[in-house]
C-alpha cells in the first residue's frame, strides 16, 4: 500500500495546524442506496457517546438506488448544531459528485477520498487523505456483493483515526447500531478496524480538527421529529390513524404503528387499542379521521404539502362541523411535486386558512424534537377540547434528520377530551344544542354516537345550521355561528402554546422565528452578537393564532425581522394583517433553497434589513 | 363481536295500550326523522319509509346507530329517519371514508350510509371501492336515479348506454354497475333492488343491517323530476315493467325463534353470523347466492339484454370485517379510559433509553 498522503502547502501551515478542537462539520457524500446510512450513524453515534454535542443533516434525492445523497454530521462543543454550508471534512466517495464536491470546498479544509479517484483530488490547498478503500474492503470482505456497503465502515475507521475518535467508541457504537446482528456487526467492526488501523500508519499529516471527550451529552437524546412525534402520538392517546404514504412524513406513522403494536394492546385480551388504516389517498385518509373524531376517537394524519393540498375540503368540513382532527404535515418543498425530499416551511400561511369560505385553523409549530413529542398530545387534547382541526407544522429538516434534544418530560397531563356531554349529563340539563355557545367562549358542547340518551342525537351537517343543528339557510343564523366560530378562534388564541421570548433592552432589532429555523437563528444572534455587535431580540412562535405577546414583541422593537423558510414570508404576512399598525416594521430574512436554514444566512439577511433600515444598504 | 340487535326491555316497561310498539317498546314514530324535503313522489322517501319499518321492525335502540351520508338528493335522506340516531350529512362523495373512520372509532354502532349514484359512482367511485375492500362494517345503500338531482338532471355514471337524458343529451359512455365492483371488491352482502318493491327492500335491509361488514344494497329510485321520462332505463315505468325478482325473500331475524319449512328443491336458507336467516324461495331464474361467478355472470348477462335482476346477488360470510380484523378491543376506541391509551411510566423511560 502506498503512502497516500499530500502534504499540505503554504497557508497551512504555523498556526492553522493547531487543530480546532470539537467543531467540526463532516460532509459525507455517497450514491444512495449504497447503504451508507448505518456507517453515518455509527460515527455519529460515536461523537455523541464522547459527550460532543452532534447532530446530522442527510440531504437525500427523491430516489431509490445511484442518484448523490449527503450526509452532514456538525459536531460542536458549544451546541451550535444547525446546518452550516461549510465543510471542514468532505468524504467524498461518491464519483458522481466527488469534482463538485471538492471544487465546493473552501481553502484548508481536510478531504478523504478513494484512491481510485485520486486525480480529482486537483487541488494543493486541501489535506488530503487518499485511501486505498477497494483494496481495504476486498481484504475485509471476501463476499464482492457486499462490497458496496461494507467500504462505508472503513472511512468510519479512518475517520476515527484522523479525527482521535477512540476505536473502542467506534466498537461500541457498532454494537448499537446492530444490536441485534451479531454477524453484520462483526464484519462491521473487522471493516473499521482496517480503515482505522491503514489511517493510523499512513496519514502522518496532523488533521486540522480533533475529536476531544467532554461531558455535555449527558442524558442528552437522538432522535427524528417523525419518531419522537409517532411518541407523542402514542403517549397522548391516539386511537386512530389514517395515512396516506408520502415522503417526508411516512416515517412518522410508520414508527408509531410499531409503537402502537407493542405498548397499545389490551394487556388481558392482547387486543388493538387502536385502529390504523393505510388510505387509499389523502381525501381518504382525511375523511377516516374526520370520521373517526366524530365518533370520539382521537385521530390523525400525518402528510406533506400534496397530501394537505387534496384536504382542503375536509378541513373546511372539521372547521364548520366542528369535528376534532389531527393533521401533521410534514413540510417539504412545493409547489407542485415541488423538491419532495427537500425542507420547507412553504405550507404555513395556506394551513392557516385551507377549504374555501372563511376558515381558520389553529396551528402548533414545534421548533424541536422536545415540542415534537409534546404538541403531539397538545393538538389530540386541543382538537377535542376546540371541536376542530389542530395542524402540527413540522418539516422535513425536523421530521427526518437526527437531532440532539434534552430528554422528554413524561406526560403527566390527564388526556383531556373536550366538552363531551354524557347520557347523565344530558339527564341533569335538560335541553340539548350542538352548537349553542354556553360558557361564552364560542366551544359547544357534544354528545358521541352511542350515547343513550333520547335527547342525545345531533345531525352533523356541512351546511348552514341553527344552533340546534337543524338546515338553515336564514341570514342570522348563518352570521350567529359563523361569528360564534370566529370567537371560538379567540378561545383557541389564549389555548395554544405560548411564544418562547428573549427581550434585549439593548436590541436594535426583534428576530421572529418558528420551527426548524430555531438552531440557526439562536447561532446567528450569537454571530452578530459577537462578530458584528447586533444585539438582538428574539420571539419564537410556537402556534397560530399569535396572542398578545407577539404584538407587544412587534411594538417593543422598531425593526422586526421575520425569518421563514418560504419564499413570500408567510407567517410576516399574517403578522402585518394582524398588526397593522406595525405592519412596516415587519421585514423577512428568507431562506427557500431547499436546504435546511443556516445561521449565516440568517446573521447576512438580517444585517441586509438593518442596513436597508439605516438607509446604508 | 356481535352487532347489537337488541336493547333489553323487560315486558313490564312495555306500555298495555296506546300505540303499536316494537320488542324495545318503542313506536314506529320513533324510527321517523325531519319532514322530507324531497319532490313529491320521489323513489328516495319510500326507501326512507323501508329504512324506518326494518329498523322499527327489528327492534334496533336507535342510540346504536349512525346514519351518514354524503352530498346529494338521497344524502339528504339520513335526516329524515332516525330521528333519535347520530347523523353525518358530509362531504360530496367522501361518505365511505367517513363512515370508515366512525365504524372503526365505534365499532358497537350500526352504521348505516346512504349514497346516490353521483356520490357514489363518479366522485366517490374509489372510496366506495376501497371501503368495500377493507370490509368496513356499514350497510352501504345507494338510491340509484341515473341522474343528479340536486343540480337538474345531469346524468351520472350509472346511466345506461343509450338512455336520453331530459336535456336531450343521449349516454355514450360505459355505465358503472355497483354490484359488480362491489362483488369483484370482495364484498360479502350485495344486493339490487327497487324503491317500489317496498316488500323486498325491507326484507334485504334487514339482512344487511344483520351483516357484519360491509354491505352493498343498490336501489334504483327513480327521480320523477328529471329522469322519469320515456327512454330513462331509472323510470317508475321502467323499473316496474323490466324488474324481475331473482327470489322471493324472507329474513328471520335471531331473535325470533321460528323454525322453517321449505322445499329444498326451491329454498335456500342462508344463515347470518348473528344467527338471523335468510329464506331465498327459487323464482323463474335458478340464482345460487353464494356463488360468487354465477352473480358476476348474471350481472353481465343482465346488461347486455338490458334486464333488471332484484333481489340478494350475492352472500358470503367468508371475511372478516375491517372491526374484527384489526383485532379491535370490545369497548369502543371512542370511549378507552386513559388507563387503556397512555402506556406506563416504565414503558417511556424504556423508550426514551433507546434513544440515549
Amino acid at each position: 500500500m502506498s503512502q497516500a498522503v499530500a502534504e499540505p502547502e503554504g497557508g497551512l501551515a504555523g498556526a492553522a495546524f493547531l487543530p480546532r478542537v470539537n467543531d467540526i462539520t463532516i460532509r459525507i457524500a455517497t450514491p444512495n442506496g449504497s447503504g451508507s446510512q448505518s456507517a453515518n450513524l455509527i460515527l455519529m453515534r460515536s461523537i455523541f457517546a464522547m459527550g460532543i454535542p452532534v447532530g446530522a443533516k442527510n440531504l437525500f434525492p427523491s430516489n431509490i438506488q445511484g442518484m448523490p445523497t449527503w450526509f452532514i454530521i456538525r459536531a460542536n462543543e458549544d451546541g451550535w448544531l444547525a446546518y452550516r454550508d461549510h465543510t471542514d471534512l468532505m468524504v467524498a466517495m461518491n464519483p458522481q459528485t466527488a469534482a463538485e464536491d471538492i471544487a465546493g470546498l473552501s481553502a484548508g479544509s481536510m478531504l478523504v477520498i478513494n484512491e481510485a479517484q485520486r486525480t480529482l483530488a486537483n487541488r494543493d490547498d486541501l489535506i488530503v487523505f487518499c485511501v486505498p478503500f477497494n483494496a481495504l474492503v476486498a481484504e475485509v470482505c471476501p463476499d464482492t456483493r457486499l462490497r458496496k456497503m461494507v467500504v462505508n465502515i472503513i472511512y468510519v475507521g479512518v475517520l476515527a483515526s484522523i479525527l482521535g475518535i477512540a476505536f473502542e467508541e467506534i466498537e461500541r457504537a457498532i454494537d448499537w447500531q446492530f444490536a441485534k446482528k451479531a454477524k453484520a456487526a462483526e464484519l462491521n467492526k473487522t471493516a473499521a478496524r482496517a480503515g482505522f488501523d491503514w489511517a493510523q500508519e499512513h496519514c502522518l499529516v496532523r488533521s486540522a480538527h480533533r475529536l476531544e471527550r467532554r461531558n455535555k451529552t449527558h442524558g442528552d437524546l437522538v432522535i427524528e421529529g417523525n419518531e419522537a412525534m409517532a411518541l407523542g402520538m402514542l403517549f397522548g392517546g391516539a386511537t386512530f390513524l389514517a395515512w396516506y404514504p408520502i415522503t417526508p412524513s411516512s416515517s412518522l406513522c410508520e414508527n408509531l404503528i410499531k409503537y402502537l403494536d407493542k405498548y397499545r394492546r389490551d394487556p388481558e385480551t392482547n387486543q388493538a387499542t387502536y385502529a390504523v388504516i393505510q388510505a387509499e389517498d389523502e381525501l381518504a385518509s382525511m375523511g377516516m379521521v374526520l370520521g373517526a373524531g366524530w365518533a370520539g376517537a382521537r385521530a390523525f394524519t400525518a402528510t406533506s404539502g400534496p397530501g394537505i393540498s387534496l384536504m382542503a375540503e375536509m378541513a373546511g368540513l372539521s372547521y364548520f362541523a366542528e369535528v376534532p382532527a389531527v393533521v401533521v404535515d410534514v413540510q417539504r418543498m412545493g409547489p407542485s411535486t415541488g423538491l419532495p425530499t427537500r425542507t420547507s416551511q412553504g405550507d404555513v400561511g395556506k394551513a392557516y386558512t385551507l377549504s374555501h369560505g372563511d376558515c381558520k385553523h389553529v396551528l402548533l409549530i414545534p421548533g424541536n424534537m422536545k415540542e415534537c413529542f409534546e404538541f403531539a398530545q397538545e393538538a389530540l387534547d386541543l382538537a377535542e377540547q376546540l371541536q376542530t382541526l389542530v395542524f402540527i407544522m413540522s418539516d422535513l429538516d425536523l421530521g427526518m434528520n437526527k437531532w440532539m434534544s434534552e430528554p422528554f418530560a413524561p406526560p403527566t397531563k390527564p388526556i383531556a377530551r373536550g366538552k363531551v356531554v354524557s347520557a347523565e349529563g344530558l339527564s341533569r340539563n335538560g335541553e340539548f344544542a350542538r352548537y349553542r355557545d354556553v360558557d361564552g367562549d364560542g366551544i359547544p358542547y357534544r354528545t358521541l354516537p352511542g350515547t343513550q340518551h333520547p335527547n342525545a342525537a345531533y345531525f352533523t351537517r356541512g351546511t348552514g345550521h341553527t344552533e340546534k343543528a337543524t338546515y338553515s339557510e336564514k341570514p342570522e343564523d348563518w352570521e350567529r355561528n359563523i361569528d360564534r366560530l370566529a370567537r371560538k378562534f379567540e378561545s383557541a388564541r389564549a389555548m395554544v402554546p405560548a411564544p418562547v421570548v428573549e427581550n434585549d433592552a439593548s436590541a436594535q432589532v426583534g428576530i421572529i422565528a418558528y420551527g426548524s429555523s430555531d438552531p440557526a437563528v439562536q447561532e446567528a444572534r450569537h454571530t452578530l452578537a459577537r462578530e458584528h455587535g447586533v444585539a438582538t431580540a428574539y420571539l419564537r412562535v410556537r402556534a397560530l393564532p399569535v396572542n398578545g405577546e407577539v404584538k407587544a414583541f412587534c411594538e417593543r422593537y422598531p425593526l422586526v425581522c421575520v425569518v421563514e423558510q418560504n419564499r413570500d414570508g408567510q407567517v410576516a404576512s399574517i403578522l402585518r394583517s394582524e398588526y397593522p399598525e406595525f405592519a412596516t416594521r415587519i421585514k423577512t430574512a428568507l431562506h427557500y433553497n431547499g436546504l435546511p436554514i443556516d445561521a449565516e444566512s440568517v446573521a447576512r439577511k438580517v444585517l441586509h434589513r438593518i442596513a436597508e433600515e439605516k438607509g446604508t444598504a | 363481536m356481535t352487532t347489537m340487535l337488541t336493547s333489553p326491555v323487560t315486558a313490564a316497561e312495555v306500555p298495555a295500550k296506546g300505540p303499536k310498539t316494537n320488542r324495545i317498546g318503542l313506536t314506529q314514530k320513533d324510527y321517523q326523522g325531519a319532514e322530507s324535503t324531497l319532490c313529491a313522489g320521489c323513489g328516495h322517501d319510500a326507501i326512507t319509509s323501508s329504512i324506518v319499518k326494518a329498523f322499527y321492525e327489528l327492534g334496533v335502540d336507535p342510540h346504536q346507530v349512525a346514519k351518514l351520508s354524503g352530498i346529494g338528493c338521497s344524502s339528504k335522506t339520513t335526516n329524515y329517519f332516525l330521528g333519535q340516531s347520530h347523523g353525518f350529512n358530509s362531504l360530496h362523495g367522501r361518505m365511505a371514508t367517513i363512515a370508515t373512520g366512525s365504524s372503526l372509532a365505534n365499532r358497537n354502532l350500526i352504521h348505516i350510509g346512504i349514497s346516490g349514484d353521483g356520490d357514489t359512482a363518479s366522485i366517490g367511485l374509489g372510496h366506495f371501492a376501497h371501503m368495500v375492500r377493507r370490509n368496513a362494517h356499514v350497510v352501504y345503500i345507494i338510491e340509484n336515479n341515473g341522474c343528479y338531482g340536486l343540480t337538474k338532471g345531469q346524468a351520472s355514471a350509472t346511466a345506461d348506454r343509450g338512455t336520453r337524458m331530459k336535456s336531450g343529451v343521449t349516454i355514450q359512455d360505459a355505465p358503472v354497475d355497483l354490484c359488480t365492483m362491489a362483488i369483484k371488491m370482495g364484498c360479502g352482502f350485495v344486493a339490487r333492488s327497487f324503491s317500489g318493491d317496498t316488500q323486498q327492500v325491507r326484507t334485504l335491509l334487514k339482512a344487511a343491517i344483520a351483516h357484519r361488514g360491509a354491505a352493498v344494497l343498490d336501489i334504483v329510485s327513480p327521480c320523477v323530476t328529471f329522469n322519469n321520462h320515456e327512454g330513462s332505463t331509472k323510470s317508475v315505468a321502467y323499473a316496474r315493467s323490466h324488474e324481475e325478482p331473482l327470489h322471493e325473500m324472507d329474513f328471520i331475524p335471531h331473535f325470533e325463534n321460528i323454525s322453517v319449512e321449505y322445499d329444498e328443491g326451491t329454498t335456500t336458507v342462508v344463515t347470518m353470523h348473528d344467527g338471523s336467516r335468510i329464506t331465498l324461495t327459487k323464482l323463474a331464474h335458478d340464482h345460487d347466492a353464494h356463488d360468487r361467478i354465477q352473480a358476476l355472470t348474471l350481472l353481465d348477462e343482465a346488461r347486455e339484454k338490458n334486464l333488471f335482476y332484484t333481489g340478494l346477488l350475492y352472500y358470503s360470510r367468508e371475511r372478516d370485517a375491517l372491526d374484527d380484523r384489526l383485532d379491535l378491543v370490545d369497548e369502543p376506541l371512542a370511549t378507552l379510559p386513559q388507563s387503556k391509551l397512555r402506556p406506563s411510566l416504565d414503558v417511556f423511560h424504556q423508550i426514551m433509553q433507546g434513544f440515549q
